[in-house]
């Protein structure tokens, strides 16, 4: 499942590209959080969908 | 177990003159204050406007007015409501610095229109993100049923104090399953009526595109009556229907005999023995024996799991960069990861969530009615971590939703009904419709309650 998201790396980056500080405290349950995150993500962005499935940009059900 | 009046039974005898309105908001406070102390569900009693509210019903009857069917009744809400004058805390530390709210949240508001008596604001998880009703701030709300249990969440006060009989109704809110779980683990009846029938207006966000609010009680009349009373057009939320209101209560005893019902298959067949068992109850008394399989409900649960921890980072990130470390530790690890999400996911998972709301209402266009579990078992003990789901061990602030998560997504209307089992931990099934189709869901509970298989008896603490 897993490949080659390295989690911690992202964090720093990402948090960094937002101007979010991440304390040593809160580090490791945010990168945990991110691997499964990740994981889940997975399950989405493989899920094959025809090329033209759109957002509604207003969502009724 | 006891009997106590419902929320028409109370209303109607303050019509009748056989007790006041502020008799009634009397007893509501005098069971707060003896039943609160074992179950933790308020975090305000709101005792000066619950008599306000009450004599003015009172002086209105003393008047000759007509009362509406919900005038006295009292009610709580969970605390993510505005309520005026006082500050919304959505379950955090955080607002609670804030000033107080200058006016009702809709919902609220709507309530007191139609004469019900607002008793307090209840305990929930932090800003509605978890299952389970344990905040670091404001300790756990216990289980009427077994306070060594948790209530659910994130609307878990709303459950415990209709549960417990402290009040007769509560309102709640449900993005991925916060109104339906802690029904279930409660044992009493919830609506998560359809995405945008009922304005949001003055409730703490969430994951705005997945955010609904709805009532809980502990009978299917109670719940369409307060549903009722809560519908409206509102130019406050953008989401808000705008056509007429479309009363469920007048449709109740129509029966069930003309519409099609179905059992959710696949992802939503349980494994848990006693769920099986009360859904072949609900199905039977329903004369089904049909099945349907949502499509990809597993990957639906993902995407709106995507969806929720991205918007709820992106509407605390001022907080999560300035005082982190103000948040619940349970729910601030998730919101900064959150936050952190790629757009390209979030992106995927709206555009699944299209091609998944087609899927699913094709299956209505021959069902009107789809059963399936609410909850995965009963409820956890509190501080429990994990659970038995699927041959693993998963974490229960992240598995209480697995069957009501894939529905909320698509916005589709569903009842929480308890389901009668004599001596047993409460489990409840969902009872879903159609978009806008909440009245057919209403019927088949009421139905379901007829029979005597759904009941929501109220248990000795």
């Amino acid at each position: 499942m897993k490949r080659d998201f390295d989690a911690d790396s992202f964090a720093t980056q990402a948090a960094a590209a937002l101007g979010l500080p991440i304390s040593a405290e809160h580090r490791p349950g945010v990168v945990h959080n991110l691997e499964r995150i990740a994981s889940i993500a997975r399950l989405v962005t493989e899920f094959p969908l025809p090329e033209n499935t759109e957002i509604a940009p207003v969502f009724r059900p | 177990m006891s009997g106590l009046p419902g929320a028409l039974d109370i209303a109607r005898e303050i019509r009748d003159g056989k007790m006041s309105a502020r008799e009634a908001a009397q007893q509501a406070l005098a069971r707060v204050a003896s039943l609160d102390p074992k179950l933790n569900a308020f975090t305000l009693v709101t005792s000066e406007r619950a008599l306000a509210e009450a004599t003015a019903v009172d002086a209105r009857r003393a008047r000759g007015e007509q009362l509406s069917p919900l005038a006295g009744v009292p009610y709580a809400v969970k605390n993510l409501y505005d309520i005026a004058g006082v500050t919304t805390l959505a379950g955090s530390k955080i607002e609670a610095s804030k000033p107080p709210a200058a006016r009702d949240a809709t919902a609220v508001a709507s309530l007191a229109k139609a004469g019900a008596v607002l008793v307090g604001a209840l305990n929930m998880d932090e800003y509605a993100y978890g299952f389970v009703t344990e905040n670091a701030h404001y300790g756990a709300t216990h289980n009427p049923h077994d306070p060594s249990r948790i209530c659910g969440g994130s609307s878990g006060g709303s459950a415990a104090v209709v549960a417990s009989g402290m009040v007769p109704l509560a309102l709640g809110s449900d993005t991925n399953g916060s109104i339906r779980v802690p029904a279930a683990l409660c044992g009493i009846f919830g609506l998560k009526p359809t995405y945008g029938r009922l304005s949001r207006a003055g409730a703490y966000p969430f994951s705005a595109n997945l955010d609904h609010v709805g009532p809980f009680a502990r009978s299917v009349a109670d719940l369409a009556a307060c549903y009722d009373a809560l519908q409206g057009p509102d130019t406050r939320d953008p989401v808000c229907r705008q056509g007429p209101v479309e009363p469920a209560a007048p449709e109740l005893a129509r029966g069930v005999k003309d519409l099609g019902v179905a059992v959710a298959g696949g992802y939503f067949a349980p494994e848990h023995a006693g769920l099986q068992e009360i859904l072949a109850r609900a199905a039977e008394a329903l004369n089904t024996s049909r099945q349907v399989e949502i499509p990809a409900a597993g990957h639906a649960r993902a995407a709106a799991f995507l969806i929720t921890a991205a918007e709820g980072g992106a509407l605390h990130l001022p907080d999560l960069k300035t005082r982190a470390a103000e948040f619940d530790p349970a729910v601030r690890d998730r919101l900064i990861a959150g936050a952190l999400i790629p757009a390209a996911w979030v992106i995927a998972a709206q555009r699944f969530r299209a091609w998944y709301r087609d899927q699913v209402l094709a299956l209505f266009r021959d069902t009107d009615i789809i059963l399936a579990p609410c909850a995965p078992g009963p409820a956890p003990r509190i501080g429990q971590e994990s659970m038995e789901l699927g041959g693993a061990t998963v974490n229960i602030r992240a598995s209480l939703g697995i069957y009501t998560q894939p529905l909320s997504f698509i916005g589709l209307p569903v009842v929480a009904a308890p389901i009668a089992q004599a001596g047993k931990l409460p489990l409840g099934i969902q009872i879903i419709a159609a978009p806008w189709r909440e009245s057919l869901a209403l019927r088949a509970a009421y139905a379901l309650e007829q029979e005597g298989i759904a009941t929501a008896p109220i248990p000795t603490l």
